[in-house]
């Protein structure tokens, strides 16, 4: 479904990413773990069209994305979840829910919304306020349910679990695996490798801008290499 | 008593003006993070187009369209411009709106005149006697148009898709763009709108004060400080300066001396940059101007 091949960037003058390939396939929730600063953003930003690509190609579904603007990206069918949560702040939770609907023109919106408050009924509660004022877990619901609402084919989500606490994390990866169950096709980016490896199919370590492994996410799980720089065993 | 409502009733009328300008001011602002000085020529060509598309026997309303039109057409080239511009500091694209507005302010002087000019008022030349003073049908036209269009523009913004895109653009620009929403696109929007809005300005004002090439020089200053007070990033803020501005100027020019009415809108504006830099209703990018 996405493929990545021999994809450099810089980061400023630093090269952030330089010859990296991977593929996901439809159906699949694969992860990339790597330190902070390994380049994991820059990956995401550069699939979704907000990062300048020095080298390297994108297919998405067989189509060249790789110069593709980013609100065209999305409107093939990429949602990304962003570093920090990207809410808009001073509007409504609802109106941010509404604007992940963006790229849709159907007349199914509001029943999706009501599905969103079906699976987050805080959501419900706070719908008129304002998005910036909710806690960081309900920040969290905010922006994984208005990625929902472009009914994307393939889900990006950047350190889902990072600034919160454990029970919100574990609530949050809850969601993430109904999603996969859905069908919807899943690439996290995590630095908790524990958490990323015991949800997904497969995995990719970045270190430096380089894949340096990669593999069924439960073998990396038990590799020494990986439990050793990542696993903290 | 009657001389003080009298006093704020034309500030308030002059007040609108300033409204509509400082909106269109926090309009672009929050899309591109540019301050856009050729804002009161904008202003200027509204009025100047009016005045000589009358000249040539056009019908009024037929006027107000195509004046619009054209000034509206000018905020899209100076967006075209900055977009072209391979500089992307914000600082030498606010230069660029400057060079514009030098530009426009020529281009009026070669195409149009110097002369002063004016048009009748819109709705004759009646008058209101209302507290002990007279309100022109032409003031009260100014107001009631200027609430129109901060009513439309709030449900523009609240409720319409591409109001809350541009919305979510001043937001997060990356996480808009996540949304699918094109930037270049709401950005060209926001020109056309900031222009149009100003367009209306200058044709409502030009019966009252006259217009000629320049005029936009002092409105877009005024424009500005209303924006400041309201707090650059939003456009009921500078609603409010607008008024507050028109009114200490009128209250001033009246009980102390019209010489000093155009400082009032810079010692209010530097007044507001000291003490409270967000402005009034500066709550949402609040930081060092």
């Amino acid at each position: 479904m996405l493929k990545i091949d021999n994809l450099s960037c810089n980061y400023k003058q630093i090269i952030a990413l330089s010859d990296v390939s991977l593929h996901i396939n439809r159906g699949e929730i694969v992860s990339l773990i790597g330190a902070n600063g390994a380049g994991k953003t820059t990956l995401l930003r550069a699939i979704s069209g907000l990062q300048k690509i020095r080298d390297g190609k994108i297919y998405f579904d067989e189509n060249d994305i790789t110069k593709l603007e980013s609100h065209d990206v999305a409107k093939l069918g990429i949602a990304q979840i962003p570093e920090g949560r990207g809410l808009f702040s001073i509007l409504s939770v609802e109106e941010n829910l509404r604007l992940g609907a963006y790229v849709r023109d159907d007349g199914e919106v509001r029943s999706d919304i009501e599905k969103i408050y079906a699976q987050f009924p805080t959501l419900r509660e706070k719908s008129q306020e304002y998005a910036g004022t909710l806690s960081g877990g309900q920040q969290q619901m905010v922006a994984v349910g208005r990625a929902l609402m472009s009914r994307p084919k393939l889900l990006l989500l950047d350190e889902p679990s990072m600034g919160l606490a454990p029970i919100i994390v574990e609530e949050i990866f809850e969601v993430i695996k109904t999603l996969r169950d859905s069908g919807t096709t899943i690439f996290i980016v995590e630095q908790n490798a524990f958490l990323a490896l015991s949800v997904t199919d497969r995995a990719y370590v970045l270190e430096n801008g380089k894949i340096v492994m990669s593999g069924d996410s439960l073998e990396l799980l038990k590799d020494e290499r990986v439990k050793e720089a990542y696993l903290g065993a | 008593m009657s001389e003080f409502f009298g006093f704020l009733l034309s500030g308030v009328t002059v007040g609108f003006i300033y409204a509509l300008v400082g909106i269109g001011f926090t309009v672009i602002y929050n899309s591109s993070g540019i301050i856009n000085f050729s804002q009161g020529e904008f202003v200027m060509a509204g009025g100047m187009s009016t005045v000589f598309l009358l000249k040539a026997g056009l019908p009024l309303g037929v006027s107000f369209i195509l004046a619009i039109m054209i000034t509206s057409m000018i905020g899209i080239v100076l967006y075209k411009l900055i977009s072209f511009s391979k500089e992307s500091s914000q600082i030498s694209l606010i230069i660029l709106t400057l060079g514009f507005a030098i530009f426009l302010r020529g281009l009026a002087e070669v195409v149009f005149d110097k002369e002063l000019h004016t048009i009748p008022s819109f709705v004759g030349d009646g008058s209101f006697d209302m507290f002990g003073t007279t309100l022109t049908y032409q003031s009260i036209l100014i107001m009631i148009v200027s609430i129109v269009i901060v009513t439309l523009l709030y449900f523009f913004f609240k409720k319409t898709k591409t109001g809350q895109a541009m919305m979510a653009a001043s937001i997060n620009v990356d996480a808009a763009r996540l949304m699918g929403i094109n930037i270049k696109k709401i950005l060209m929007i926001n020109f056309a709108l900031s222009a149009t809005i100003a367009a209306i300005g200058g044709i409502l004002l030009t019966p009252i004060t006259s217009t000629n090439y320049e005029v936009g020089i002092m409105l877009g200053l005024k424009g500005f400080a209303a924006a400041i007070i309201g707090g650059l990033s939003n456009p009921f803020g500078a609603v409010v300066g607008g008024l507050v501005l028109g009114i200490l100027e009128s209250l001033i020019a009246g009980y102390v001396s019209s010489e000093y009415k155009d400082a009032v809108a810079f010692v209010v504006m530097l007044g507001i940059l000291f003490f409270m830099p967000g402005g009034i209703f500066g709550n949402t990018k609040a930081q060092r101007v």
